[in-house]
């Protein structure tokens, strides 16, 4: 197949993107080169100094929203990728309404109590729609240990899901960026083999 | 009886047992976690009420934070 052909099947679909931090603008990039139609990216945060040490944003973006900075950028890189942004911090009685029609959710937040809430509220009010969730991946090295992991249709893992960040542990580029990739390319796996919308 | 918990077969003594006491008999003590039996999510608040029979499927994974 090529790619011109596999750009315009990717291009039928919607991808959620819950967070646009390291995970989310790493995998949102990745989705946008790629081909993806719609990204609907959530996050409430602005852009820290801190955070250009693995999320996908430039020094003259500090103090900006996150997903105005995000879909700047894919606009840069794939203007044919539409991005619908949402501006809000996601819980239980938002999820639902702004990820509704979604073919995919990745799941990209940092804090683990917010992982299990997304995937919890996902499964249990819009059921059917798969997420690929990223768990473990602080530090560097162990490049082996990154791995993926099917549950079921409906729940994809990326990530060693063993090792948490802390202040001895940070999370950098690399490993973030390959689980964001992994997401990604879990997605356009999902995504080929479903038909044409 | 026997289950199965990610795939690997474990065995536990009497005919069922609740989540709860699974987790405590396995040690499991992470709290960030997703449970699912048979292929259906249990909520945190159900651990103590919902109860693994013989042959069950169970998965579980665990949340850790970075992203």
């Amino acid at each position: 197949m090529r790619f011109s052909e596999i750009k315009a099947h990717l291009s039928e679909f919607r991808v959620g993107i819950a967070g646009a931090g390291g995970l989310g603008s790493n995998c949102a990039v990745a989705l946008a080169r790629s081909g993806v139609g719609t990204l609907v990216i959530a996050d409430y945060d602005v852009i820290e100094e801190a955070n250009l040490n693995r999320q996908y944003y430039f020094t003259d973006q500090i103090g900006m929203n996150k997903t105005i900075a995000l879909k700047e950028n894919i606009s840069r890189i794939n203007p044919d990728t539409i991005v619908i942004i949402h501006q809000k911090k996601l819980d239980r009685g938002n999820i639902a309404q702004i990820f509704t029609g979604c073919d995919i959710i990745v799941e990209a937040f940092d804090s683990s109590s917010m992982k299990e809430m997304l995937i919890e509220t996902v499964q249990v009010e819009i059921p059917g729609i798969p997420v690929v969730v990223g768990s473990g991946m602080a530090g560097w090295g162990k490049t082996n240990d990154l791995r993926y992991r099917k549950i079921d249709d409906t729940l994809h893992i990326c990530g060693d899901e063993s090792t948490e960040v802390s202040d001895n542990l940070p999370p950098f580029a690399p490993r973030v960026a390959i689980v964001a990739n992994m997401q990604a390319n879990v997605v356009i796996e999902l995504l080929m083999n479903k038909n044409d919308r | 009886m026997k289950i199965l918990l990610n795939n690997r077969s474990e065995e536990f003594a009497g005919e069922s047992i609740s989540v709860n006491d699974m987790l405590v008999q396995k040690k499991f003590s992470y709290k960030m976690r997703i449970i699912k039996i048979n292929g259906i999510l249990i909520s945190k608040d159900k651990y103590n009420t919902t109860f693994i029979h013989h042959g069950d499927d169970v998965q579980m994974l665990y949340l850790m934070s970075g992203g």
